[in-house]
């Protein structure tokens, strides 16, 4: 099983045996990985009736929603990790789904693009434009993406909520490396950023 | 993937539970039953360790012939494309349950059985029936099958809410449930409709006050209406206009009568026709009262959560887009309160235009699904 450098980063932040949701889950591939390389067990949120359908059909346990709305249903504490990953900066209310988050896991892994990476403060500041990377493709009158962050910006959004960040991963092409949350080298180098979250008993 | 339109299985034989003693089956609403039959069909076999057990729960008019040929309909069983060799209820590797439900008329006691206290047909001395009830009378017969848990159970509509009353009461007892196309209560349209279909029936004299049996007559007319307005609802507006628009019935014109003009009049006349052949007008009755009383939040101090407390079951609750009967909205309901109970659930929701009914058709997501499904759970329960 191979995974995206990013899921295989998140992978590795969790421990064998805990009980993790993976909010906006897709077609399941990293639930898949999770249950079978870390005998997790792995519940899944997905938006797309088609990602839930696969998920099921894979024989994960998918239920179709969205962030938004549906992480207040869930009890305090009820897993050891909830993954949001190239998730938050699509929903309508990103602290309030990252105070959920850390309401219903012990731990918060989320990632984020970096809108602040090197390429969008060029393109910005030469063409005067909206950025469309690889990284982040569609036009800003057809993006999913309606809260757009800087590494910092979440970094700084996590404090305020008065939650800890214990790790943060900057990713830039294939590679990855812990940096600091509040480095400026990683604001404007990393093209995204994996944060694991303490989340708030 | 097999193919799902595999040959179906051999007619399975009905076979019957006879229980009796004082209170053989304590019913809700306070009343017993000292004689009871349930009658079941099974398919495939259990294994050694007793750990491929299905139970199927049919839905209102169903009944225990989920597979092969319904000897008394003629057709296949209302799950034959789901159970059979290689199908999602693979019957190579699962042991198939469905029984008739308490109250029905397909061999299990019902209002058209005999009363042993009077020797006269129950009709309306026949206690008032729950979901529960129904349940109650599945688990004594898993019990007399010396089956300790049940690898799934599973049904749409009324089956499903016998799954949510499992799931509910008997949840030790389960490794896995799929309640589909249903709801944890049934909504005020709902018993709406069918209090339609029950005065309809009562209006028709041949009734009797329920005592048709003893007087040899039958309420054909009325049982036939109700079934026709039923039936209405099964469908959706969608599907109606693609089967029969306002297309005319073998004629060329509307003949300005009250003949059936249209396809769609011949059709539900039709469905009318065949239901009251196959079907007792107090079974109706009874059966349409446990879906109006069913009310699992109710049953838990209004918290549907708790009735899923401690569930380690998983769960695979399905709906259908165009399913307006038991909408979307309902399965929702059930996947917040189990998700609030941090069940082990999965949620899926299929499209098609095919209304409440679709759970009885042809739909490949839906087989791939459910099979992916029960196939993790029988993997997670070590069934080969």
């Amino acid at each position: 099983m191979s995974l995206r450098p990013e899921l295989k980063i998140i992978a590795d932040m969790v421990s064998d045996g805990s009980r993790v949701l993976d909010v906006g889950c897709g077609d399941g591939a990293l639930l898949e990985y999770l249950a079978a390389t870390r005998k997790v067990d792995a519940r899944g949120i997905e938006l797309s009736q088609e990602g839930v359908n696969a998920c099921v059909a894979r024989g994960l346990s998918v239920v179709q929603g969205d962030a938004d709305s549906d992480l207040a249903d869930y009890p305090a504490a009820a897993f050891d990790y909830v993954i949001l990953s190239q998730t938050i900066q699509a929903t309508r209310l990103p602290r309030t789904v990252l105070q959920q988050i850390a309401r219903i896991g012990r731990r918060g892994i989320v990632s984020t693009p970096n809108f602040a990476h090197w390429r969008m403060r060029l393109q910005l500041l030469t063409r005067g434009c909206m950025p469309v990377t690889d990284t982040l493709p569609n036009a800003w009158h057809d993006t999913p993406n309606i809260h757009m962050c800087s590494v910092r910006d979440f970094a700084e959004m996590t404090q305020s909520l008065g939650l800890t960040i214990e790790r943060t991963v900057s990713l830039n092409g294939g590679s990855a490396r812990d940096v600091q949350p509040f480095s400026a080298r990683a604001n404007i180098f990393a093209e995204s950023a994996v944060f694991l979250i303490a989340g708030k008993p | 993937m097999p193919d799902e339109r595999a040959p179906s299985l051999p007619p399975a034989e009905t076979q019957i539970l006879r229980l009796s003693g004082p209170r053989a089956l304590t019913l809700d609403s306070g009343q017993a039953l000292d004689e009871v039959i349930v009658a079941y069909n099974t398919y495939g076999a259990l294994n050694a360790a007793r750990t491929n057990a299905i139970l199927l729960c049919h839905a209102l008019t169903g009944d225990q012939h989920a597979a092969s040929v319904n000897p008394v309909t003629g057709r296949d069983g209302w799950w034959d494309q789901m159970v059979g060799p290689g199908k999602v209820f693979d019957t190579d590797r699962f042991f198939i349950i469905c029984t008739n439900v308490i109250g029905g008329c397909m061999g299990t006691t019902g209002p058209k059985d005999i009363d042993p206290k009077t020797g006269k047909s129950y009709g309306l001395n026949f206690p008032v029936i729950t979901i529960r009830d129904m349940v109650r009378a599945q688990v004594l017969l898993i019990d007399h099958l010396g089956i300790a848990e049940l690898l799934c159970v599973a049904g749409g509509s009324m089956g499903g809410m016998q799954v949510l009353e499992w799931l509910a009461s008997f949840q030790e007892r389960l490794v896995s449930a799929m309640p589909i196309a249903t709801a944890a209560k049934h909504s005020a349209q709902n018993i709406a409709f069918h209090e339609v279909g029950r005065q309809a029936i009562m209006a028709d004299p041949d009734w009797r006050g329920g005592a048709y049996l003893d007087h040899g007559v039958f309420p054909a007319k009325g049982l036939a209406v109700a079934r026709m307005a039923a039936h209405i609802t099964y469908l959706s507006e969608a599907a109606l206009q693609r089967k029969f628009g306002r297309e005319l019935q073998d004629r060329a014109s509307v003949s300005y009568a009250f003949d059936a003009d249209f396809q769609v009049e011949s059709y539900l006349r039709h469905q009318g026709r065949s239901f009251v052949e196959r079907f007792d007008a107090n079974s109706y009755l009874y059966i349409t009262r446990a879906m109006d009383y069913f009310d699992l939040a109710a049953d838990h101090g209004g918290q549907l959560a708790l009735a899923f407390k401690w569930l380690k079951a998983r769960v695979c609750v399905a709906s259908f887009t165009s399913d307006w009967l038991f909408p979307t909205i309902e399965a929702k309901r059930i996947v917040h309160a189990l998700n609030a109970a941090a069940a082990n659930v999965s949620f899926v929701e299929f499209a098609t235009d095919t209304g409440h009914d679709a759970f009885l058709l042809d739909i490949p997501e839906m087989f791939a699904t459910f099979r992916g499904f029960i196939d993790a759970v029988a993997a997670h329960r070590g069934v080969k």
